[in-house]
């Protein structure tokens, strides 16, 4: 009996040894385990032995079903584990293939300059006034001390619709507007982002609409030093760290001294270049102290508050902040010119 | 302003320094010199010559052989094509090795089988502009007026060896519209004097017939007017001096009398005028306004019609200049001139400007009348000229100067106080300095306890006021010694207005939904609003347009951002999403005399495929849905708190079927639609959608505010139901309905799908809903679901006749 188990214990390990699938195991366990298995019908037999004999056979019987299980449980994990390295294999691919984009539209590189811009100067204390495209010829010109027939009014070539309204030619008409609130008190901070509009045929360098930022600060005892040092900062947080200004003297009818702001030149460091034209220097911005008359025409008096004022064409500085060659690629919408802008 | 800088030395000491440094101190103080030109334009080895002998070409009609000396032992035989060479002229000869500019450079040659051993030049070929030269060489070489010696070099002959300054003035600085104010600013820079011109005394015989008499009606227009008298003069070609001296200023020499009111016009900037007397046609000089359309011929040969707000001189009956601006045609100088009745006047810079304007005539008289003459130099300009014509063209001046005089030429007083240029200013300069930055300027100043008294002289007609003054003291001062501070204002919060900061928020929105921003003009056409004519509004044009493609005021975003996707579409891009957000301008006039309503639009334009994946080949093209998503997308980032909602609707230019309108509490705030196939058409454009809102209507919307609400502690319950409708049923009503009807404990309804076609009876659809019911307090049973559920479908059928598909 003993033998007879010993050759059905070896019998049912080659079997499992031999096993290919899940299923086979579970035939295997059935054919010998089950309660019709061989290994039972041995056991059946268990009266016919003497006392002696029984507990061996027992145990026998014992030890060779749990070999039989134990083997058949190996073998199932091994399978199972061929089965999920097979499943994973199936299933690889190759990460090499692009990834599913995110969409992200672009800011248009404009607007990109102008909130930058504000936020520099929000930063310091001012905040952003607007004012209306169509104006009348007192905002945009007589309250800026250029009195009808003033010889500076050929400075800028203007769109009117009547006698009286045109479209704006500078933002500067949002000084005296803003100025208008105050009511003679200050102070006015405030910067002035916006569209103007001037006769320009539209060429690589010229827009009969652009965009220009005004900047206005009005107070008791202001002085030069401090609109130098107000560019000083704006400069090193716009064009970087590096670069240094310089005020060389101008004019505008509603700035009296007048100062245009150099920036040093960004592709040479100041040695002359072609983008600087040899100079080291690249014009930025055009700025003063605020004409005591229009000072006087917002409702402060001239002898109490000074003030400075500057007003800088966004498109330029898109232009020297991206390298843009031409002022029309800005109105074209061309969405190979505007996907470029998708990081500022 | 051209400044010749040879020139320029007659005036002030300046043989230190070159015309670049010159250029560098003149733009740093404020005169901006945009560049500085050789008059060189690289040419080498030219020589003046001598035409010795001049023959027809043996084997060419248009060629002439000439033998010309050029101060080598044997003469040089040139072959030369210009119809005006002859012999005993005075020519300029390119020898054999010569450069000429460009590089070119001149060979031995054949011409027609006759050896040239060189070129003669003209002007042109020199590097003159055509414009420049001599009217009677501008077609041929170019001849000396006078002998010259043969085999001199011409490059210091023709000021070939001088500098051009090119000055970028502001309107301010006219004065520097005159060498003699170039000198006094650069005199000023540097601190050094200048040197007047001498203006000799005129020899002249007081002859009672010969003299002209002088009135002026329009008094206010012409403060000042002196006419003199030169007769016996001979009109000639310049001598070479004055011809290049005005070549390198910019202009062409005439003739000797004309060329020297020119030259006296740039040496003082005091524009003058030389009339043939005989051709004045009377010895009365009348300046008045122009009759209302009388008519002048001016010296370029237009005829010019006349305002009663232009200035005339006139011979007592008809006008014979357009005062400041141009002389008349019927009394200009000419060969044959013998008397000349030279005008130096003031007139109005406002009335100059006006003329000039009007009739579009600019001039460099009316440049400088324009921006204020020096009172102090009018009558001194005056008999400079008469000296010099005297001198150049050999006549007589007549008499002394008949004058209109009741010209102001006192100085500016301004007082200003070393503390306040230091206040302005932010700097600490001392008495000292300022005082010696007067004396530079040849400003005459007092000082008494440091308050200036400054005379500001006439030629400075910019200096006003305090202000004025301080940004002299400032930009000779250096505004590179000007410290840089930071102003002692009160703090004050900066920030974005509620409006502003709203708009950033949209344009994020926008830009993480993946719509590119565009920007567009505001001028458009008349045409391209029409098409979406959906407001009766006039239209906002302009007095003067440019164009008719930039004519109009736009009232709606839509027809240049359907340009754009046109643009693109014919550079092959077919996926394009943009919006724009922009002023538009809007008025109930139909002549404008307000201001008009500017508002703030949105809007934004979509064609082609909203959604593609190349490997994975998804692809979604836009449509009605897609916009209406980011619209709704909008409206919940900006948190309206408000009743919106989208009802069908018709508007010109979109698509009768697939258009809404956006309306907030019951008002229109814009619209989505589908373009309508004729206005896409109209575009070149494939479907298209477009949405364009009111921007102002919507950032003024009050906010949802955000409370928090507590999480369900118990499970909510599902139920879908596909409902089958007529297909006119809007699925908006139906989800009312069943929130009507479902009570408290239903608390979200959503479809999630519609079915049209061969499974329902025509006419039908079938609109699936999932209902989600769920009570705070506990958990629901299934039947208390089913009662509520039951009589949601049976008012379903009751009122819109929905039953459940099968």
């Amino acid at each position: 009996m003993l033998d007879r188990l010993q050759e059905l214990k070896e019998e049912a390990l080659k079997k499992v040894e031999a096993a290919e699938s899940v299923k086979e195991l579970k035939d295997i366990r059935i054919a010998y385990l089950g309660k019709k298995g061989p290994v039972t019908e041995v056991l059946k037999g268990m009266g016919k032995l003497t006392a002696e004999e029984r507990p061996k056979v027992g145990q026998m019987a014992n030890e060779v079903r749990a070999a039989v299980a134990v083997s058949i449980e190996e073998k199932e994990q091994k399978l199972e584990e061929a089965a999920l390295a097979e499943k994973l294999r199936a299933e690889s691919i190759d990460v090499t293939l692009p990834g599913r984009p995110t969409v992200k539209g672009a800011r248009h590189p404009l607007t990109s300059v102008i909130e930058t811009i504000e936020d520099i100067f929000i930063g310091m204390g001012f905040t952003v006034a607007e004012g209306p495209e169509v104006e009348t010829d007192y905002y945009n010109f007589e309250s800026l001390n250029l009195p009808k027939h003033h010889p500076s009014r050929d400075m800028q070539d203007t769109f009117f619709i009547t006698s009286d309204l045109l479209l704006r030619t500078q933002t500067s008409p949002v000084q005296t507007r803003t100025m208008e609130k105050h009511e003679g008190k200050g102070p006015v901070k405030i910067i002035c982002p916006g569209k103007v509009y001037r006769r320009d045929e539209d060429d690589a360098t010229h827009s009969h609409q652009f965009m220009q930022i005004e900047g206005l600060l009005v107070d008791e005892g202001i002085r030069m030093s401090d609109l130098k040092g107000i560019f000083e900062q704006f400069v090193k947080r716009y064009f970087g760290e590096d670069r240094e200004i310089r005020l060389r003297p101008s004019y505008f009818p509603f700035t009296e001294p007048s100062a245009e702001l150099d920036v040093s030149c960004a592709i040479c460091g100041g040695s002359g270049c072609r983008t600087c034209k040899q100079t080291g220097w690249i014009e930025v911005l055009g700025s003063g102290m605020v004409h005591p008359n229009v000072l006087r025409m917002g409702g402060f008096d001239p002898e109490k508050y000074t003030g400075f004022a500057f007003g800088m064409g966004v498109e330029r500085f898109a232009m020297l902040k991206y390298g843009i060659d031409d002022i029309r690629h800005f109105y074209t919408n061309d969405t190979r010119f505007l996907s470029q802008f998708h990081r500022v | 302003m051209l400044v010749s800088y040879k020139w320029l030395k007659k005036y002030i000491q300046i043989e230190d320094l070159t015309a670049e440094e010159i250029a560098e101190q003149l733009t740093r103080s404020g005169v901006e010199v945009d560049i500085v030109t050789p008059m060189n334009k690289g040419v080498k080895n030219i020589v003046a010559g001598k035409v010795v002998a001049c023959e027809k070409h043996p084997e060419a009609d248009k060629l002439n052989v000439c033998q010309v000396d050029i101060g080598e032992e044997e003469l040089a035989q040139i072959v030369c094509g210009a119809a005006n060479v002859g012999k005993d002229q005075y020519v300029v000869v390119a020898k054999v090795g010569a450069r000429l500019p460009g590089g070119m450079k001149i060979k031995r040659a054949k011409l027609r089988g006759q050896v040239s051993e060189g070129m003669i030049c003209s002007l042109q070929e020199l590097g003159f502009e055509g414009k420049l030269v001599p009217k009677e060489y501008a077609e041929g070489i170019y001849q000396f007026p006078t002998a010259v010696t043969p085999g001199e070099d011409v490059i210091p002959l023709l000021n070939l060896d001088d500098h051009v300054l090119e000055l970028d003035l502001t309107p301010n600085r006219s004065d520097c519209l005159s060498m003699l104010g170039v000198a006094y600013e650069i005199g000023a820079i540097l601190g050094r004097e200048v040197t007047l011109p001498e203006v000799k005394e005129v020899e002249s015989t007081i002859e009672a017939a010969g003299t002209v008499a002088v009135s002026v009606e329009a008094k206010d227009d012409c403060p000042y007017y002196g006419a003199m008298i030169i007769k016996d003069v001979t009109i000639s070609p310049s001598p070479l001096w004055l011809q290049t001296t005005l070549m390198a200023a910019g202009i062409r020499p005439i003739n000797n009398v004309v060329d020297v009111t020119n030259y006296v016009l740039l040496e003082y900037g005091q524009p003058l005028h030389a009339f043939d007397l005989e051709r004045f046609g009377s010895k009365e000089v009348l300046v008045r306004r122009a009759f209302e359309g009388e008519k002048i011929m001016t010296l370029d040969g237009a005829e010019r019609t006349l305002s009663a707000e232009h200035l005339v001189i006139t011979n007592g009956k008809e006008p014979v200049a357009l005062a400041g601006v141009m002389g008349g045609a019927n009394s200009e100088v000419q060969q044959d001139t013998t008397t000349i009745l030279l005008e130096a006047a003031y007139f109005s810079g406002i009335t100059v400007r006006k003329a000039s304007r009007d009739l579009g005539l600019r001039s460099d008289a009316s440049a400088r009348f324009e921006k204020g003459v020096d009172p102090n130099r009018v009558k001194e300009a005056g008999l400079r000229a008469a000296a010099m014509i005297s001198e150049l063209a050999g006549g007589t001046v007549v008499s002394d100067v008949t004058e209109y005089d009741a010209l102001d030429r006192g100085e500016k007083e301004v007082t200003i106080s070393l503390a306040k240029i230091n206040d302005l200013l932010g700097t600490a300069i001392d008495t000292v300095t300022v005082k010696t930055i007067f004396n530079k300027l040849q400003f005459a100043a007092k000082e008494d306890n440091d308050i200036f008294h400054i005379s500001v002289p006439t030629r400075r007609q910019d200096i006003a006021i305090e202000a004025d003054v301080i940004e002299e003291v400032a930009r000779l001062y250096g505004y590179d010694n000007i410290p840089a501070t930071l102003s002692y204002t009160a703090t004050t919060p900066g920030g974005l207005t509620e409006l502003q900061a709203k708009k950033r928020k949209v344009r994020r929105f926008l830009e993480s939904v993946g719509i590119h921003e565009a920007v567009n003009y505001s001028l458009t056409t008349a045409e391209k609003e029409s098409l979406f004519e959906k407001r009766s509004a006039e239209r906002i044009k302009l007095a003067l347009p440019m164009s008719e493609e930039r004519s109009t005021l736009r009232t709606t975003l839509l027809p240049h951002l359907l340009d754009a996707l046109s643009y693109n579409k014919n550079r092959g891009i077919l996926n394009v999403a943009l919006y724009e957000i922009g002023g538009v301008f809007h008025t109930n006039e139909a002549a404008l005399t307000t201001q008009p309503s500017e508002k703030t639009y949105l809007s934004g334009a979509f064609m082609g495929l909203w959604y593609e994946h190349a490997w994975q080949g998804e692809k979604k093209p836009v449509d009605f849905f897609v916009v209406k998503g980011i619209v709704e997308g909008l409206l919940e980032e900006l948190a309206i708190d408000a009743d919106v909602r989208f009802d069908q609707a018709e508007v010109t230019g979109l698509h009768p079927g697939r258009t809404a309108c956006l309306k907030v509490n019951g008002k229109s705030v814009g619209v989505i639609g589908q373009l309508h196939p004729n206005t896409a058409k109209a575009w070149s454009l494939p479907e298209t959608y477009v949405f364009e809102l009111d921007f102002h209507q919507l950032a003024d919307q009050d906010e949802k505010v955000v409370r928090y609400a507590p999480i369900p502690r118990f499970p909510a319950m599902d139920r879908d139901i596909a409902l089958v409708v007529d297909e006119n049923v809007k699925a908006e009503e139906v989800e009312q309905v069943i929130h009507e009807l479902g009570g408290d404990l239903l608390k979200h309804v959503a479809l999630f799908d519609l079915y049209q076609g061969e499974h329902l009876e025509s006419g039908k659809k079938s609109l699936a809903f999932s209902l989600r019911y769920q009570d705070p307090e506990k958990t629901l049973t299934d039947e208390e679901v089913t009662v509520v559920h039951e009589k949601v479908l049976v008012g379903l059928e009751e009122r819109i006749g929905a039953t459940l598909r099968s």
